[in-house]
């Protein structure tokens, strides 16, 4: 059993430790809002937040987070009400959306530590995460919304 | 593997309008059919709901349900045609809720593709259009009618507004749950004719920028339900071991240290692969890596060498020797450019490049004696019923699909390899559900890649430099050959697919286009645009190439050759507007490019740079504008033109699949390159609809003028030099530069 938070209620997960924490999130505590992209890291769809940090949750293993705090897509905000969730309805981002999730919870990290981003370093700490639809005119465009409206 | 894609039979007239008072005899399963809007499960329709006919549910409460017959796979469909019924149903677009349909081609068949439930081709707006419209229409008639016996006035006397009929001389109204909860309806039914479709300056809905997209919601806080998301009682999960050759299969399976992986409880041998079941995903992962297979060698897809096959494919083209099927034949090209004064001829070629959609295949089926369930991100619903059908040893009918959303389509999900998948390991724990996920590295290597293809272009000009004859020859396998043998056969070994796109609007007076097919084995299939995504690249810059030789300006060139359209026209000079197209930049190309494809206008402009040592090409912006007849949600289509400029950028630098000995070298996204942020074009569009014509299609429209456009500007950019082989990698582009 490894014991860990997410979006603040307290979990104990039966299964290998070295489990990524992407299948313990979508299939045993069933936070389907997480996405399996790639498996290596390599696309951002899986991003959550461990202990306000965004990780890519299938190169992270259920031994990782013990005792640590990990909050989904579905803890970003109550009730959709966060800048970021605000602003991407407002610029209409989404259109599969397979990747938003992943989209929405970087983006939430940069504005956490910079409130105001310029393009440039929207776009740098962005690259890590694919759309596949390219949204990226729209993503840039709402989380330059997110930062002004808040 | 054989794909969903299959033409149905479909008599027009049983649905035509069809409705009957007190409700219409087809089963529409609401009850675990997902509820688009809020990512629910929408709740069965209640006793004494109005159910005038398939399409639309009226509940007392003056909710209005509508049937979505198209998947949404991020093309917003599951908005645009509920919309075009509430707009002439007068509803209050608010009080609207979109339910996906169920499988049911008779009903809810596309009219004007092949009466199929398939998404894909850009066809469901173009096809559905006139059929909804219509739907709403009638709906309409039927509210008023049931509100005059109610009122006790003539229908005459009666109007609409939002959700409400209006007797103005009496200033009494009824809302449309009013109506359908306690009225009575006049037999016959009035039937409704073009007559009373709106005229397009009382549209509420159609072209206005305000209507947001009913998924959007969901997709910002994880409750929009994907086919990967699917969880069911008592779920078991799959995995599948695939060979690593196509059409290749196991011949010794060794699993011992795969059955003690805790959690697995089957191993499922396939005629194509190995099946693992267990109760855990990272079980079936696990154990999955652990499976010792030897495979067959006999597959002829062993002698499949993308990179050989691709000179060969060239030299076919260029070999005038070798007939084509005729694909399109106005006049005697051959005899008009054999008297040419100019013959301009160039090989333009494409690598296979993958669908690589954000949501890998995935399938969750319940197999229960001779009925199956199956939940699936599938564009083709019905044709995973015979699928389904198939494996099971059942009929059509008593296999049940929900379709849920698709995290992107892009024709792969038209295939039916991942549904057969869950359906076989479904069967083999029969009375458990069975999700089977698969890995990217899966994804990659087994996807129904875009056709291999080289194309060979031969032009005559005469002494004043007009055009006389255009010669185009496609090479490449068949899509249709695997996917619609009938329409292949029928076609006289000609497929439309793939050569879509050939057929142009430019004037010319004599044109021939072949089709020269190669079969060697490796499956292909539907990719973003299909065939035109490559055939308007070789029209594209050979108009170019024309121009250079000309002396004359590429846009200026177009513009002749399109000088009796004026909605082509329209958008070629409005991007050359929005671009500054005369403005020269300093280091910096422009190059233009336009199609016509999918019945909608688009046009683009690229600007790019070049590093000449080494070979990167860098696109810094692109100028679209498009008319796509009519303009149903105009922010909507600016999101579809910047996935197409998006893709169109990155497949025509990055993407590119190798297949070396039958075996697929690329495998996750740290070897097959989608275009990131950092890399994407600043894009902007202009949607500059005509009134009055017909509707367009728009989900593939942006893709096909974007490449061409950077490999015209490179062009320009370089005094000629120019790229003919997608996608433009730095080596290619280094050798272009010392050629």
């Amino acid at each position: 059993m490894t014991a860990f938070t997410i979006n603040g209620q307290a979990v104990n997960v039966a299964t290998e430790p070295d489990t990524p924490l992407l299948w313990v999130i979508r299939e045993h505590l069933k936070l389907t809002g997480t996405k399996f992209g790639c498996g290596i890291a390599q696309c951002g769809a899986c991003t959550v937040h461990v202990d306000g940090e965004p990780m890519r949750s299938c190169q992270t293993f259920l031994e990782d987070v013990a005792g640590r705090k990990v909050t989904t897509i579905e803890g970003l905000s109550p009730d959709s009400s966060h800048p970021l969730q605000r602003a991407w309805i407002a610029e209409q981002v989404p259109q599969c959306g397979y990747c938003q999730s992943g989209q929405i919870m970087q983006a939430a990290a940069l504005l956490a530590a910079t409130p105001n981003p310029t393009r440039e370093q929207i776009v740098d700490h962005m690259d890590g995460n694919i759309c596949r639809c390219g949204t990226y005119v729209r993503i840039i465009s709402a989380i330059q919304r997110a930062a002004r409206e808040g | 593997m054989t794909p969903i894609l299959q033409p149905q039979s479909r008599v027009l007239s049983r649905r035509s309008f069809l409705v009957t008072t007190g409700g219409l005899g087809i089963a529409v399963a609401f009850g675990s059919v997902p509820d688009l809007a809020s990512g629910a499960a929408m709740a069965p329709a209640a006793e004494g709901d109005f159910r005038p006919n398939a399409w639309i549910t009226i509940g007392a409460d003056g909710t209005v349900s509508i049937i979505s017959p198209a998947v949404e796979m991020g093309q917003g469909i599951t908005t645009t045609l509920p919309l075009l019924v509430a707009e002439e149903l007068d509803a209050d677009w608010s009080r609207v809720r979109v339910v996906q349909a169920p499988s049911d081609a008779e009903t809810y068949g596309n009219p004007g593709f092949y009466g199929i439930q398939l998404t894909g081709g850009s066809e469901s707006t173009r096809g559905y259009n006139a059929l909804l419209r219509m739907t709403g229409a009638q709906t309409r008639l039927i509210l008023l009618a049931g509100a005059a016996g109610m009122l006790n006035v003539p229908v005459s006397e009666l109007e609409t507004e939002p959700h409400r009929v209006l007797h103005p001389s009496s200033g009494r109204s009824l809302d449309y749950g009013e109506i359908a909860a306690r009225a009575l309806l006049p037999d016959p039914l009035p039937q409704a004719t073009e007559a009373d479709l709106k005229q397009s300056h009382r549209w509420r809905y159609i072209g206005s920028r305000t209507i947001q997209r009913i998924d959007v919601p969901s997709k910002v806080n994880g409750t929009a339900v994907f086919g990967i998301d699917v969880q069911l009682p008592d779920m078991l999960h799959g995995a599948v071991l695939r060979a690593p050759v196509q059409d290749e299969r196991p011949e010794t399976i060794d699993d011992a240290e795969a059955r003690d992986v805790p959690g697995i409880t089957h191993i499922v041998p396939l005629s194509y692969g190995v099946g693992i079941v267990g109760e855990t995903v990272e079980a079936t992962r696990r154990a999955k890596d652990l499976l010792n297979v030897t495979w067959s060698t006999t597959s002829r897809v062993r002698n499949y060498s993308s990179q050989r096959l691709l000179d060969e494919y060239r030299a076919v083209g260029r070999d005038f020797g070798q007939q084509g099927v005729p694909a399109h034949t106005n006049g005697d090209a051959e005899a008009a450019i054999a008297a040419a004064t100019t013959v301009i001829e160039a090989d333009y070629m494409s690598d296979h490049v993958a669908h690589a959609t954000m949501e890998p295949m995935n399938a969750t089926a319940l197999v229960t004696g001779d009925r199956v369930e199956i939940w699936a991100p599938t564009q083709g619903p019905t044709g995973t019923q015979g699928f389904a059908a198939e494996v099971v040893g059942t009929t059509p009918d008593k296999v049940k699909v929900n379709t849920t959303l698709l995290g992107g389509g892009f024709g792969r999900k038209a295939e039916a390899d991942f549904i057969i998948d869950a359906v076989s390991l479904a069967k083999a724990v029969e009375g458990r559900p069975v999700k089977v996920i698969w890995s990217r590295e899966d994804d990659v290597r087994h996807d129904k890649f875009r056709p291999l293809e080289a194309q060979h272009v031969k032009v005559g000009l005469d002494a004043e430099g007009n055009i006389v004859g255009w010669r185009h020859r496609i090479v490449a396998d068949s899509i249709f050959a695997r996917t619609l043998p009938p329409v292949f056969e029928e076609a006289g070994g000609h497929d439309d697919v793939v050569t879509e796109g050939a057929k142009f609007n430019y004037t010319v007076p004599a044109h021939q286009i072949e089709y020269l097919r190669q079969d060697n084995g490796l499956a292909i299939g539907f990719w973003f645009a299909v065939g035109v995504g490559y055939t308007r690249f070789a029209i594209e810059c050979v108009v170019d190439e024309i121009a250079a030789a000309r002396g004359i300006d590429p846009v200026a060139l177009r513009l002749e050759l399109l000088k009796d359209q004026p909605r082509a026209r329209k958008v070629i000079e409005t991007v050359a507007r929005m671009a500054e197209w005369d403005r020269a930049r300093d280091g910096r190309g422009l190059g233009v490019a336009y199609s016509d494809a999918f019945g909608s206008h688009c046009a683009q402009v690229a600007e790019v740079s070049l590093n000449r040592d080494t070979g990167a090409i860098r696109v810094h912006k692109v100028w679209c504008a498009i008319d796509p007849g009519v303009a149903i949600q105009p922010l909507h289509i600016e999101a579809m033109m910047m996935t197409g400029i998006t893709n169109g950028t990155g497949h025509a630098l990055f993407e590119q699949i190798n297949v070396i000995d039958g075996e697929v070298q690329e495998s996750n996204f740290d070897t097959y390159r989608l275009i990131r942020m950092s890399e994407a074009p600043e894009i902007e569009v202009a949607v500059v609809p005509t009134p009055g014509s017909p509707f367009g299609g728009i989900g593939q429209a942006g893709l096909p003028p974007t490449g061409p456009a950077i490999a015209n500007a490179v062009a320009r950019l370089t005094g000629g030099v120019r790229l003919r082989h997608y996608p433009f990698t730095p080596e290619r582009v280094k050798a272009a530069l010392d050629t």
